[in-house]
């Protein structure tokens, strides 16, 4: 009997990773951006995308709420605030999110 | 054809006869002559393998995890911290399902260093989710070698195996061995096709996170297989059996139980001690029997539990101590059996101390008084004290 042992690439995106976020998550202000990009190099997930001023999203289905992007903005344009909780995923995707290669 | 050779020689020559592809160990005593003979196979061309030297026994593991998971028969062997060192690529090894194989030399463990021989190396790695099996004598070890490739690379099964043998007392020994032909090795067993295997042409990933949602099931899956392969032993020790006449690959052998009153129960070398011990008590009237386990993992519950049901007494003998608890066979086999039955356990034969002739009849007379779980066996007082001193 076998159980689930291997994976074809790109599956672990299929963990919505977000879910483990802590107590806080970020807010981009989209005020006094100056597209320096270092939300998006210092971000551990890498869940920043952006090329434009005040044009930078986070992807909250991979962000774990660490703070250093809010940190690191050297125009305090990024504020940490209340995690809430996500509205549920379609069914779809809450399928996809049980496991790494189902 | 029949060989006087070295105990270490001959399973070196059964690993050759599986023809793996990459050999990856550590040499440690007393596992290290297995290693040399091999490499000189691979120098002399007589095997076309993959030598890999390595810096560790950690890396031995892993060397023949990669290799394995890459769709190539893999061998390795160890001994003590050496398998200690692997333990945690040991349950990687299971937990990704590759057949790697491994001769454990038996040795003690440190502190105090000892270099030999007891269980306790293999025993601790037991849970790991490897098969085990414990051989008696150089021509079992040899024979093991080779059927339980069967068994490891059966698509259905695609877990490791060990093969346990005792370090010195078989791995320098000098007996005779029956070595199979090469063609009939081939005959009975095929070259290694797995199932699934590392391909850039079909890349996937092995050994992966296994979230809360799914790790549980790996683990149920594992313990499914090895109740499988308890089945499959028989199987495959039978087509084994017929093609070079004898019966090693067993759950476990029953020697003179069928009438015995008392039954002693033990793994490995000192089963042989044990058989001249029961044939002595067999001439002076007293009905005495061996219940030698092949199979430790999986544990043949259900056989062992069925050939011990009318022994009177049952004592077992461990190698090696849960210290803090009992010895690791007792505590398994008194679960199984009826609490009125009366079953002991003795510890014998640690860090290489001979288990000999009396030992066991001392153990057999025990056996039969007051019920122990945990009696070590030739103890010198003279040497345990109430205070720090030194020598």
């Amino acid at each position: 009997m076998f159980s689930i042992l291997a994976a074809k690439p790109k599956s672990s995106a299929r963990n919505k990773t977000g879910s483990w976020r802590s107590t806080k998550m970020p807010r981009l202000l989209k005020k006094e951006c100056i597209n320096c990009g270092l939300c998006k190099f210092v971000c551990p997930e890498g869940c920043i995308s952006g090329s434009e001023k005040n044009q930078y999203s986070v992807d909250s289905e991979y962000c774990k709420g660490c703070g250093l992007c809010a940190y690191i903005c050297p125009k305090k344009d990024i504020e940490m605030i209340e995690n809430k909780p996500e509205k549920s995923n379609s069914s779809e995707e809450a399928e996809k999110d049980k496991g790494v290669g189902k | 054809m029949k060989k006087f050779i070295e105990g270490s020689y001959a399973m070196a020559e059964a690993a050759k006869l599986c023809r793996p592809g990459v050999i990856a160990a550590y040499p440690i005593t007393p596992q290290t002559h297995i290693v040399e003979n091999l490499s000189q196979f691979i120098a002399d061309g007589e095997l076309d393998a993959k030598s890999v030297n390595v810096e560790s026994e950690h890396s031995a593991a892993s060397c023949v995890l990669g290799a394995q998971a890459a769709g190539a028969r893999s061998f390795t062997c160890s001994s003590s911290q050496g398998l200690i060192l692997m333990s945690e690529v040991l349950f990687c090894i299971a937990g990704m399902r590759l057949p790697v194989m491994l001769v454990c030399a038996n040795r003690a463990l440190s502190a105090p260093i000892n270099i030999w021989n007891d269980h306790q190396d293999s025993i601790a790695v037991r849970d790991a989710g490897w098969i085990q099996l414990y051989a008696e004598n150089n021509q079992e070890a040899v024979d093991l070698i080779i059927a339980s490739h069967k068994i490891a690379e059966d698509p259905k099964v695609m877990l490791p195996a060990m093969v346990c043998v005792d370090g010195f007392i078989l791995t320098h020994g000098m007996e005779v061995v029956d070595m199979p032909d090469q063609k009939d090795v081939d005959n009975f067993l095929p070259a290694y096709d797995p199932p699934y295997k590392l391909d850039v042409d079909n890349p996937m990933s092995f050994g992966l996170l296994g979230t809360p949602d799914v790790y549980q099931e790996t683990r149920y899956a594992i313990q499914k297989t090895l109740e499988d392969v308890l089945g499959m032993i028989p199987e495959v020790g039978k087509e084994f059996g017929d093609k070079f006449g004898r019966d090693s690959l067993r759950l476990v052998e029953e020697y003179k139980t069928t009438d015995a009153e008392t039954i002693l129960v033990a793994m490995g070398s000192v089963c042989g001690t044990i058989k001249d011990v029961v044939d002595r008590e067999r001439e002076k009237g007293n009905k005495v029997g061996l219940l030698k386990i092949v199979s430790y993992r999986p544990f043949p519950k259900e056989v062992v539990k069925s050939a011990l049901k009318s022994a009177k007494h049952v004592g077992i003998i461990d190698k090696d101590i849960s210290l803090g608890s009992d010895g690791a066979l007792y505590s398994e086999i008194k679960s199984l059996l009826p609490s009125d039955q009366k079953v002991s356990g003795f510890i014998a034969g640690l860090g290489g101390r001979d288990i000999k002739l009396n030992s066991v009849e001392n153990i057999i007379k025990m056996a039969r008084e007051e019920e122990n779980s945990c009696k070590f066996v030739d103890l010198n007082k003279d040497i345990l004290w109430d205070k720090f001193k030194t020598i």
